[in-house]
């Protein structure tokens, strides 16, 4: 075993001798952002994560990155350009970029691909998301303990399994404390547009919310909650600046870790394409600490917090009921994971219809 | 009635900034220069203006810097289709391009920062008015700014000298120069000034529409302004309604989607964009020929 990881490495550093990569003893790393490094929000927490990683493995790793790619063919040739430029190991940090990530990993079969939040795997790409939904769901108890007026606005991008699971997982969370606590739901139909985002926390304030739960990438929302003297939940980033009297807790996404590893592997020469989903336990889901909310709802949170880490709360388990009231999942078991990533339907308690 | 308001003063802010950036434009392209780098502009006067804003700590010197940051940027569109007469399209899309990512690195160490947003501005008497008084006088000055514009505009391009001038510019520049005006420092101008509006529609967002600054917060405004020029068929009055129609169909559709209307959101989010086409078509069928100037986007070079 020892004798086949040397070889892999003598074969690693052989490949870079052939690819004439300047740095020698650097690994190279590419990543690919879908927003701008400072949005705030998304792309900002992968840079926070490639900044650890370049922290962490210093001189070992040589880490960069192009923001601002559309999703499609231009995402083609940007992952291409990072493989000319002789990076091993490409990160591609958006939904839309899995076929664009499949074609060039197929090109180069000698290179590694990371796809972040996709479904498809191949010899050298592996995949790898967090599990928000188990933030989402200590923010739904924390919202049904704290509302006044019984609705909360939820501003939502578009209805994938990704956003939809975490409306369900919001409101199961909230249903185990309040069981008769209202959502209205806003698609913006966008990932990234403050003024839009702004004006949907507006409409929803308007509307009776006092609440603002989001699943976009500015903070937006959170700066109206502010203004209107509402409440919120940050998104993607602790977005406390924005709401130091609105936010409530925010999901954190800490990718940093994570890229540590992988790299890491790369360099010992142990990379395997995986699908890595991981929750509060691997540390890839944090939530911002738990502000502007009496003593007793605090100790809530974190307790549900606690037990989600610890495995004793699973906020898929059963029984679950759809909109129409058929049973999804019986009392004690809880959902698959291919069920939660492919997530097409409202729980019950949601008076809205999903857009299809 | 309160709630209307409420939605109504939503209306009024997000049509703002689309009515300054077009109304600019509007100008510029009377001039018969395209310019399609609003949106780059816009986002300089969005980073410049919280920049000066945040370092200065007055919103009154992030407007002025948001108009420079605006006007500067068009300088160097000027320079590229008027001194090299380089194409204008190519040259408008690589100012959008250059501004997006300039502004990026100019608001770098803005990102998180906090402001106060620009005050709304009471006008006692008006302000007062039933309805429309908080809705049109109890605004910031942005939306003044724009209504102050709409009429400038207007009495520029029909009842000034210059402006009779800059049409004749727009749509024959070789007639316009054997009549011995001056075109390319007319033109110069035009884009000047719709640099200007761009990099105040731009610190509109950064200041006001929401008072912090993220790199792309634009998010494509700058394009809708250029449709709105070409909906308004060139004329001020027309893009004020094209500018309201689309914010409050923009407002609505989120209204609508929180009462619960069984509606796809997909569609509903694309109506603003619907209700646009549909007027244009509506517009070219009712023999209102859309005016556009004749000479637009043609570069003049002067034999000398």
């Amino acid at each position: 075993m020892k004798s086949l990881i040397k070889g892999a490495a003598l074969a690693l550093a052989l490949a870079f001798a052939a690819s004439g990569a300047q740095a020698e003893d650097k690994v190279k790393v590419g990543f690919v952002y879908l927003g701008p490094v400072g949005d705030f929000g998304w792309t900002y927490q992968h840079e926070v994560g490639r900044k650890y990683l370049v922290d962490k493995l210093g001189s070992k790793v040589d880490a960069t990155y192009v923001e601002n790619v559309p999703e499609g063919p231009d995402a083609e040739r940007v992952i291409e350009g990072l493989v000319r430029d002789g990076n091993k190991l490409i990160f591609t940090t958006s939904f839309g970029y899995m076929e664009p990530t499949l074609k060039v990993a197929k090109r180069h079969p000698d290179v590694k691909f990371e796809h972040n939040t996709g479904f498809k795997m191949a010899k050298n790409v592996g995949i790898y998301s967090a599990r928000f939904y188990e933030g989402r769901y200590v923010e739904g108890v924390i919202a049904a303990k704290m509302s006044k007026t019984g609705v909360v606005g939820y501003i939502g991008s578009f209805p994938i399994p990704e956003v939809v699971s975490g409306i369900n997982a919001f409101m199961l969370g909230a249903q185990s404390v309040r069981p008769d606590l209202k959502v209205k739901i806003v698609w913006v139909n966008t990932w990234f547009d403050p003024g839009k985002e702004s004006d949907a926390a507006k409409a929803l304030v308007d509307q009776g919310a006092d609440i603002i739960a989001t699943h976009t990438d500015s903070p937006a929302a959170t700066q109206v909650a502010e203004e209107r003297g509402v409440h919120s939940f940050g998104q993607d980033s602790d977005m406390i600046k924005f709401g130091p009297k609105a936010q409530l807790t925010a999901i954190v996404n800490v990718w940093g870790g994570y890229y540590v590893d992988r790299v890491n592997a790369l360099i010992a020469g142990t990379w395997k394409p995986d699908d890595t989903w991981g929750g509060f336990d691997s540390g890839m889901v944090a939530m911002a600490p738990f502000t502007n909310m009496p003593d007793d709802v605090k100790a809530l949170a974190e307790k549900t917090e606690k037990d989600i880490h610890d495995k004793t709360l699973n906020p898929f388990k059963g029984p679950i009921y759809k909109q129409d009231g058929t049973e999804v999942v019986k009392a004690g078991a809880a959902l698959p994971d291919k069920d939660i990533l492919s997530m097409n339907w409202y729980v019950k308690g949601i008076d809205d219809k999903l857009p299809q | 009635m309160e709630f209307t308001e409420a939605i109504l003063l939503t209306v009024v802010t997000a049509s703002t900034p689309l009515l300054i950036a077009a109304l600019g434009e509007l100008v510029c392209e009377r001039s018969g220069v395209l310019n399609l780098g609003v949106e780059g502009m816009m986002v300089m006067g969005a980073a410049c203006g919280f920049a000066a804003a945040s370092l200065s700590g007055s919103t009154t010197v992030g407007i002025v810097a948001g108009i420079a940051a605006g006007a500067l940027l068009s300088c160097l569109f000027a320079l590229m289709v008027l001194v090299f007469a380089a194409n204008q399209v190519a040259s408008g899309l690589a100012l959008t391009i250059f501004g997006l990512g300039l502004s990026g690195l100019i608001g770098r160490d803005f990102v998180g920062k906090q402001i106060n947003a620009v005050p709304e501005v009471h006008i006692p008497g008006l302000t007062d008015l039933p309805f429309v008084g908080r809705l049109f006088f109890g605004e910031d000055v942005f939306v003044y700014a724009s209504f102050a514009l709409v009429v400038g505009i207007a009495w520029f391009l029909n009842k000034t000298r210059a402006g009779l001038v800059l049409r004749a510019v727009g749509d024959s520049h070789v007639s316009a120069h054997a009549l011995g005006h001056p075109v390319l420092r007319v033109r110069f101008f035009a884009i000047l000034f719709g640099g200007a509006c761009a990099g105040l529609a731009g610190a509109y967002l950064s200041l006001a529409y929401t008072p912090f600054w993220v790199q792309g917060m634009t998010a494509g405004r700058g394009w809708i302004a250029l449709a709105l020029v070409v909906f308004s068929s060139w004329m001020p009055w027309r893009a004020v309604i094209g500018a309201y129609l689309f914010g409050a169909v923009t407002i609505l559709q989120l209204h609508a989607q929180g009462f619960g209307l069984p509606v796809p959101s997909q569609l509903m989010s694309a109506l603003p964009y619907l209700a646009t086409i549909l007027v244009l078509v509506l517009i070219s069928r009712s023999r209102a020929r859309a005016g556009a100037p004749a000479a637009l986007g043609q570069p003049f070079v002067p034999d000398r």
